[in-house]
C-alpha cells in the first residue's frame, strides 16, 4: 500500500457529514419533520354546517370551499352527510363541495370538515394577471354622487390601495356627507363599494373570511373586499379600511361568486364552528410529504410492514458506531466483532432485563451441552450444526417453561439470532479450554457491555426517531466511522496496559 | 487503577494497536503475502530457498483418512510436535517429548494416548485452530532440542526468540520463556516471561510477566539479567532474510536455538504483538521512524543487521 495524502480523505468525510446534516436540516425546514419526538403543532379544525329545508324533491347543495387560503395549508378534508352523494368539484376559479340526493324532505344538516395548518410563509396571495374592471352603470342622481365621492377620494390618494382606503373611510357612517347618505343603505354597502371601485377603474371583488378563535360555534363569515393592484389581489376590511390578512383570518371564499347554492331546498344557511387542535408535528410532516411529492425521499410511502422493518435496520448503523467506538477508542475486548450489535438488536425487541436473562441462560445451558459435544469428537461443521439445533431446543424449552410459569417474556427468546448464539457458544467454549475461564469472562462481559451500551442508545426514542425520519443522518454516522478508522492514537485500555512503562520514563 | 498519560507514552515512543494496524501492518504488509506466514507449511517452503532452516518436516496430514498413516509414522519416533498449519498464537500445538509404553508423553509430562492424538489431528483438519475456522492441514515436525544454555531458564517448553523485522531491519528482540502459568507455551499473554534483548549484543535487558517487570523466573528461580544469546548476529541475519522470502515489511520472526542444528525458524507472524516493547522498556516508534527515514536502504541482510546493531544497540 502506498502512502497517500490524507487531505482528499478528510475532505470526503467532511462532505459526507456536511451532506448528511444539511439534507436533514433541509428536511426539517422544508417538510417540517421535527428534530425531537413528541413535538406538537397547532391545527385549526373548521366545520362548516349547512342547514336547509327539503322540499320533497331532488336536492343539490354546493358549498364553496377554500382552495389555497393565504397563510394556511389544507391538511385533511372530509364530509359528513348520511345518505348524500358527495364530491369535490374543482374548476380553475373555484372549489366547491357538492352534496346530492334524490329525494329530500324536512330539515337537513350537512357537515364539511377541514383541518388547516398555519404556514409561516407570507400570507400574500399569489400573483395573478390583472383582470378588467367590471363596467358599471349608474342612474341619476346616484351617478353624480358616485362621481363626486370618487373625485374626493382620488384627490386624497395616490394609488389604487390608498384610493380604496380613502373611499372606505368616506363611506363610513361618521364621515357621511349628503352624497354618501344618498348612496349607502344598510344592506348594499359592500356591493356599493365593489361597484364604485370598479367604476374607478380598479378591479374589485368581495370575499368572505372566518375569524379564527378557539372553540367558537355558529360563526358567520365576515365580508371583505379585495382589489387587484396589477400584481395580486389585496384584501381590505370594509369597516376599518385595514389592509392585509391578519394571522387569525382564514379567507374561506375569494374569487367565486356564491358561497352556498341550494337547488331543491329552501331556507338554507351556513355556519361555522372551529377548534384549535394540536397534532404531532411528525404526523403533520408525513401527511404533507405525501401530498407534495417530496415524500419520495423518505420512508413514509412504503407499506407499514416494510416501514417497521426499516425502523429496525436503520438502527444497526448506530450499533456499528458504538462497536467501532468501543473497540477502537476504548479498547473493550468482545467475542466476535459484531455479535454485540446483533444481541443489542435482540434486546431492543425483548427489552433489557428479560433479554439479558434469556441470553445468559441460553449461553450457559449451551456451554454445558457443548461440553458433552466436545467429548464426542465431532467434526467442526457437524458440531456447530448440532449446536444450532441444541440452541433452538433450548430457546423453545425456555419459551415453553416461561409461558407455563406465566412469564410472557419467555417467548421473546426467539428474537435472538440462533446461528450467532451457536457460534458464540462454540467460541466461548474453545476460549475456555485454551485460555481459561478468566478470558471467557473478560470477553463475555466485554461483549455484553458493548451490547448493553448499543441497546441503551438504540432503544432511546430519539435515536429511533432520528434514524427513521432523517435517514441521511447515517451519512454522518458513516463519516464518523471512517474517521475512527483513521484513529492511530492510544486506546483507553492501552493507557492501563502500558502502565508499567512508567518506570522507564 | 493505575494509568499512564498518553503524553508519557508518546514520549516513550510506544507503538499502539491502532497505529500498528493502520500505519505498519496495513501500510507495509501486502495482503497477498499473508497466507505465506499464516500457513506454517508455506512458510517452511518459502524460507528454505533463502537459507533459513526450519525444524524437519516429518509428515503432513491433509485428509481425514491420512490420520491412520500418522499411527505408523509415529511408531518409531520419540519426540515430535503436531502443529496446525494455519494456527495462530501457538494454539493447537502439541509437543510430544517421549513415550511411556503405548502412550505418548507431552511436554508437560502428561500421558496421552494415540487415539487422543488422532482426535487432535481431526480437530486441526476441521479448522478448530485456524484463523478463520477454515479447514486446515496438520504438520508433524521433529522435536526441537533446545540448547541447554537457554533451556534451563524455561519451565518446560522451548524458549524462543521473537525479533521484529521492519523492512528487513531487525528493530527489536526478546526472549520468551515458558512458565507454569503459560502451560509450557511461549506466549506472553498466556503468562510466559518476556526478556528484552539488546539488539547489538544479544544481552538481556528487562523481563516482564503479565506486563509486570520481574527479575527472577517465577518457576525456575533463575536471574534473568545476564542471559546472553550466542551467535547473535547470525540469528539476526537469518531473521532479516525472511524479509526477502516473504516481502512483508513489518513482521515478527520466531526463532529457536536447537542444540544440534543451531538457530531454526519456528514461525513468522504478520501481526506481531506489542508486548515486546514492555520487555525492552522502550517504544518501537523511534526505531521504526529511523528506518522509515533512511534515504538509501541497505540491500543485503548482513548490511541491514550491521546498521541495526549500530543504531539500536544500548551501550
Amino acid at each position: 500500500m502506498t502512502v497517500r495524502s490524507r487531505a482528499p480523505f478528510y475532505v470526503f468525510v467532511f462532505l459526507l457529514i456536511a451532506a448528511g446534516i444539511s439534507i436533514a436540516t433541509w428536511r426539517h425546514i422544508e417538510l417540517g419533520v421535527p428534530w425531537m419526538t413528541g413535538e406538537q403543532r397547532p391545527v385549526w379544525m373548521i366545520e362548516a354546517r349547512v342547514d336547509f329545508e327539503g322540499q320533497d324533491e331532488a336536492a343539490q347543495v354546493s358549498l364553496h370551499i377554500p382552495q389555497q387560503p393565504p397563510g394556511f395549508n389544507i391538511l385533511t378534508e372530509q364530509a359528513a352527510s348520511p345518505g348524500y352523494g358527495f364530491t369535490i368539484m374543482e374548476t380553475s376559479a373555484s372549489r366547491r363541495a357538492e352534496w346530492t340526493k334524490r329525494e329530500v324532505s324536512g330539515p337537513q344538516t350537512l357537515y364539511f370538515k377541514a383541518q388547516f395548518v398555519p404556514e409561516d410563509a407570507s400570507p400574500d396571495s399569489a400573483r395573478t394577471r390583472k383582470p378588467r374592471p367590471i363596467p358599471t352603470f349608474w342612474e341619476e342622481p346616484q351617478a353624480t354622487a358616485v362621481n363626486e365621492l370618487l373625485r374626493e377620494a382620488t384627490e386624497r390618494s395616490s394609488s389604487p390601495e390608498s384610493l380604496t382606503r380613502e373611499l372606505i373611510r368616506l363611506l363610513q357612517p361618521d364621515s357621511r356627507t349628503q352624497n354618501t347618505t344618498l348612496l349607502v343603505s344598510d344592506d348594499n354597502y359592500l356591493q356599493l363599494l365593489e361597484r364604485m371601485l370598479n367604476h374607478a377603474g380598479i378591479p374589485a371583488r368581495t370575499a368572505d373570511a372566518l375569524r379564527l378563535e378557539d372553540a367558537r360555534r355558529r360563526q358567520q363569515l365576515l365580508p371583505f373586499v379585495q382589489i387587484h393592484n396589477g400584481d395580486r389581489w389585496l384584501t381590505f376590511d370594509p369597516r376599518t379600511a385595514e389592509q392585509g390578512v391578519p394571522e387569525n383570518l382564514l379567507l374561506w371564499r375569494q374569487g367565486s361568486e356564491s358561497l352556498l347554492d341550494v337547488v331543491g331546498g329552501g331556507n338554507s344557511q351556513v355556519s361555522f364552528s372551529m377548534l384549535r387542535q394540536t397534532v404531532p408535528a411528525l404526523q403533520l410532516a408525513t401527511l404533507e410529504a405525501n401530498q407534495n411529492g417530496l415524500g419520495v425521499l423518505g420512508f413514509y410511502q412504503l407499506p407499514i410492514e416494510e416501514q417497521s422493518m426499516f425502523r429496525m435496520l436503520l438502527l444497526l448503523p448506530l450499533g456499528a458506531l458504538i462497536v467501532a467506538f468501543m473497540r477502537i477508542i476504548i479498547g473493550v475486548r468482545t467475542s466476535g466483532t459484531f455479535m454485540p450489535v446483533l444481541i443489542a438488536v435482540a434486546f431492543v425487541q425483548t427489552t433489557l432485563v428479560p433479554g439479558l436473562v434469556a441470553f445468559l441462560s441460553v449461553v450457559a445451558i449451551g456451554l454445558v451441552l457443548r461440553g458433552y459435544l466436545s467429548s464426542l469428537n465431532l467434526l467442526l461443521v457437524s458440531r456447530i450444526s448440532a449446536l444450532i439445533i441444541l440452541v433452538i431446543f433450548i430457546t423453545a424449552g425456555l419459551s415453553i417453561v416461561g409461558y407455563q410459569m406465566g412469564f410472557n417474556t419467555g417467548m421473546t427468546v426467539t428474537f435472538f439470532p440462533m446461528v450467532i448464539i451457536a457460534w458464540t457458544i462454540e467460541r466461548m467454549s474453545i476460549l475456555w479450554e485454551e485460555e481459561g475461564a478468566r478470558e471467557v469472562l473478560v470477553q463475555g462481559s466485554g461483549s455484553l457491555f458493548v451490547a448493553i451500551c448499543a441497546y441503551l442508545v438504540m432503544s432511546t426514542s430519539l435515536a429511533g426517531h432520528l434514524t427513521f425520519n432523517f435517514p441521511e443522518l447515517h451519512l454522518v454516522v458513516l463519516g464518523l466511522i471512517l474517521l475512527m478508522g483513521q484513529y492511530t492514537g492510544y486506546k483507553l485500555s492501552e493507557l492501563r496496559r502500558f502502565t508499567p512503562m512508567k518506570v522507564y520514563d | 487503577m493505575d494509568w499512564i498519560s498518553p503524553r508519557k507514552l508518546k514520549k516513550l515512543g510506544m507503538l499502539n494497536m491502532n497505529r500498528r494496524n493502520v500505519g505498519y501492518i496495513g501500510r507495509y504488509n501486502e495482503r497477498s503475502s499473508f497466507p505465506l506466514v499464516d500457513n506454517k507449511l508455506k512458510t517452511k517452503l518459502a524460507v528454505s530457498e533463502y537459507g533459513v532452516k526450519t525444524p524437519k518436516l516429518l509428515q503432513v496430514v491433509r485428509q481425514q483418512h491420512e490420520i491412520s498413516h500418522f499411527r505408523e509414522m509415529s511408531e518409531d519416533l520419540d519426540g515430535f510436535a503436531i502443529k496446525p498449519a494455519k494456527g495462530s498464537g501457538g494454539k493447537g500445538i502439541t509437543v510430544i517429548t517421549g513415550r511411556d509404553e503405548d502412550n505418548f508423553v507431552k511436554a508437560s509430562g502428561a500421558r496421552i494416548s494415540v487415539a487422543m492424538l488422532e482426535r487432535h489431528l481431526t480437530n486441526i483438519l476441521a479448522g478448530l485452530y485456524s484463523l478463520a475456522g477454515t479447514p486446515d492441514v496438520a504438520i508433524v515436525e521433529s522435536l526441537v532440542q533446545s540448547s541447554p544454555a537457554l533451556a534451563k531458564y524455561s519451565f518446560q517448553g522451548v524458549p524462543d526468540i521473537r525479533i521484529i523485522i521492519f523492512q528487513g531491519y531487525p528493530v527489536m528482540a526478546m526472549l520468551r520463556l515458558a512458565t507454569k502459568a503459560s502451560d509450557g507455551k511461549a506466549n506472553l499473554h498466556q503468562g510466559a516471561v518476556g526478556v528484552g534483548l539488546n539488539i547489538s549484543t544479544g544481552q538481556s535487558l528487562n523481563a516482564v510477566q503479565f506486563n509486570r517487570p520481574i527479575t527472577l523466573h517465577p518457576d525456575t528461580g533463575l536471574a534473568l539479567q545476564n542471559i546472553n544469546i550466542e551467535a547473535w548476529e547470525d540469528m539476526l541475519e537469518m531473521a532479516s532474510r525472511c524479509y526477502e522470502a516473504t516481502g512483508l515489511g513489518y513482521m515478527g520472526v520466531d526463532l529457536v536455538v536447537d542444540a544440534h542444528e543451531g538457530p531454526l525458524l519456528l514461525e513468522l507472524n504478520a501481526r506481531p504483538g506489542l508486548a515486546i516493547q514492555m520487555a525492552n522498556g522502550e517504544g518501537l516508534l523511534p526505531r521504526l521512524t529511523n528506518i522509515e527515514a533512511l534515504k538509501r536502504p541497505h540491500f543485503s541482510p548482513r548490511e541491514r543487521v550491521q546498521y541495526a546493531m549500530e543504531a539500536f544497540g544500548k551501550h
